[in-house]
């Protein structure tokens, strides 16, 4: 049993070894310029030498990702919540939310730094606004799905709509909360990159749109792997808080 | 001043305006600490007829009486029980069957501070069922029948005046049904309160009832209330004399004429 976990634990680092083993011979292989495609072996080794550069680049994306994320997470919990209990406000909301949620946050970055400037600001914006989303979907779902006999019986037992939202409906919505933070951290790196790649001086979007226009590929894929590994990381870091706050809706997968 | 305790008079009720009634004129007397059955086909507005009584629903016409006050909004006061027992899985089964006191007045305000003696009060009523040691549990963790009787402990704990059952053995086998008619009926005896039990299994509302009520298919509306004289308290044994079976015909031809209607 013991073996088993282990190999458990081991897959995800063979697979992802196995693909920059097949990348790396590919690459070679088939004699493909590194202008087109760089060799993962050669984006680590740039990646390494230009590792201060990339590391500061690296810390100011992560911060425009969490700063957005954080005010995703806060925005999609109050409109969730506003959404999943009332009627009237889901489907006042629900026509704007999916329209907006169909725009692509690309096109809103120019208006972005129309408003702010090029920097910081419109990078924690986009990512904020890629992100909500999700929370606020799941969040209202985890709402709405009250059975109505619960809610039934609470009602008769004198508790009002604040009440019910307490003792059931927020602890009920938790594994729809956490299930969607894993989805929207992933999307707010999206959304602070390509607002770095568009208009910024700063962070990994930046230094890879710079980059490429110095057709130094190997530096562009160094970054794509730094974004990569930051959100492997904090989606795993969401995965171990889901686990740790909702172990009852996880009993499934509780034995091993 | 009537006696009764909860009274329906000529009460319809519809789900929306210009609908087809769901349930027409209906009338009702019920007894405080009467044990009352509501039997009929399926879609005949059983579980509107408890909604009105707990004053979920409004009804369309009539009026509807508890304890002489007109119902015109949630009854606080009320436990109820489903056929889906309706635990919350993040909260052990002590906890599940605190959670009224977290909501009924004056107990919401003396919970925090009296903790030790309402969680005292809960093992007590868990193990009149039959779930001592299984307080610490989860929901998942109980069997169908176990999660049954912390439902109905959850109905119970705030020792309401009024108990409204929605089918809530429906789900469970022959053998774990019976043995919860029993605990039923004891709970009931030891401390008297207002049943509405609604069923579509004869057996039981000839096994727990005082008065059971057999209702037409829809527009619901209660053709026979038939008297159940049956001493107490009733055991396994009762099921096979014949007035016991002779009450189950009874309420089966009743079925059968209104089904055929």
């Amino acid at each position: 049993m013991n073996k088993k976990l282990n190999l458990r634990k081991a897959t995800p680092w063979i697979s992802a070894i196995g693909l920059f083993v097949i990348w790396e011979l590919i690459v070679r292989i088939f004699n493909i310029p590194p202008y087109v495609l760089p060799t993962p072996s050669e984006s680590i080794m740039v990646g390494w030498q230009f590792h201060d550069a990339i590391w500061m680049h690296a810390i100011h994306t992560l911060y425009t990702t969490l700063a957005g994320f954080a005010i995703a997470v806060v925005f999609g919990v109050v409109l969730g919540a506003l959404v999943g209990s009332s009627r009237a406000i889901y489907d006042a909301a629900n026509p704007l939310l999916v329209g907006f949620n169909s725009v692509p946050k690309v096109a809103l970055v120019p208006v972005l730094v129309m408003w702010f400037g090029i920097g910081t600001v419109p990078a924690i914006i986009t990512a904020f606004l890629i992100s909500f989303f999700p929370i606020v979907v799941n969040v209202a779902t985890g709402l709405a799905t009250l059975e109505p006999e619960l809610r039934d019986v609470l009602r008769s037992l004198g508790a009002t709509r604040k009440d019910i939202l307490i003792k059931v409906g927020f602890p009920r919505a938790m594994p729809y909360f956490f299930a969607s933070l894993k989805v929207a951290i992933t999307l707010a790196f999206v959304g602070s990159v390509i607002s770095e790649t568009v208009a910024s001086n700063v962070g990994v979007g930046y230094l890879m749109l710079s980059a490429s226009s110095k057709f130094n590929m190997p530096l562009v894929f160094a970054g794509l792997l730094v974004i990569a590994v930051m959100g492997i990381v904090m989606y795993e870091v969401f995965n171990i808080i889901e686990r740790r706050s909702t172990k009852w809706a996880n009993r499934a997968n509780q034995s091993t | 001043m009537s006696k009764s305790f909860v009274e329906l008079n000529d009460v319809k009720l519809r789900y929306s305006e210009g609908d087809d009634l769901a349930l027409e004129t209906t009338n009702m007397k019920i007894k405080k600490g009467e044990f009352v059955a509501v039997v009929g086909p399926s879609g005949c507005g059983k579980s509107s007829l408890l909604k009105l009584v707990s004053g979920l629903m409004p009804p369309s016409e009539g009026t509807v009486l508890v304890d002489n006050t007109e119902v015109n909004g949630p009854l606080k006061i009320v436990g109820m029980a489903f056929q889906n027992p309706t635990l919350l899985p993040w909260r052990t089964t002590l906890d599940n069957v605190l959670l009224p006191m977290e909501i009924v007045k004056p107990h919401r305000n003396r919970l925090r501070k009296h903790r030790a003696e309402y969680e005292e009060r809960a093992r007590k009523l868990l193990a009149t069922v039959g779930l001592e040691g299984h307080e610490d549990k989860y929901p998942w963790e109980l069997s169908g029948g176990m999660q049954q009787r912390a439902s109905l402990c959850r109905s119970l704990i705030h020792e309401p005046d009024l108990l409204m059952l929605d089918e809530p053995f429906g789900a469970l086998d022959a053998f774990t049904r019976e043995e919860l008619w029993d605990i039923l009926q004891n709970l009931w005896m030891v401390r008297p309160f207002t049943v509405i039990l609604v069923t579509h299994d004869l057996r039981e509302a000839a096994y727990l009832a005082d008065t059971i009520y057999v209702m037409s298919k829809r527009p619901g509306k209660i053709i026979v209330a038939r008297e159940n004289t049956l001493p107490r308290p009733r055991d396994q044994e009762v099921t096979f004399t014949q007035p016991f079976t002779d009450l189950v015909h009874e309420l089966r031809s009743h079925i059968r004429d209104v089904r055929a209607a």
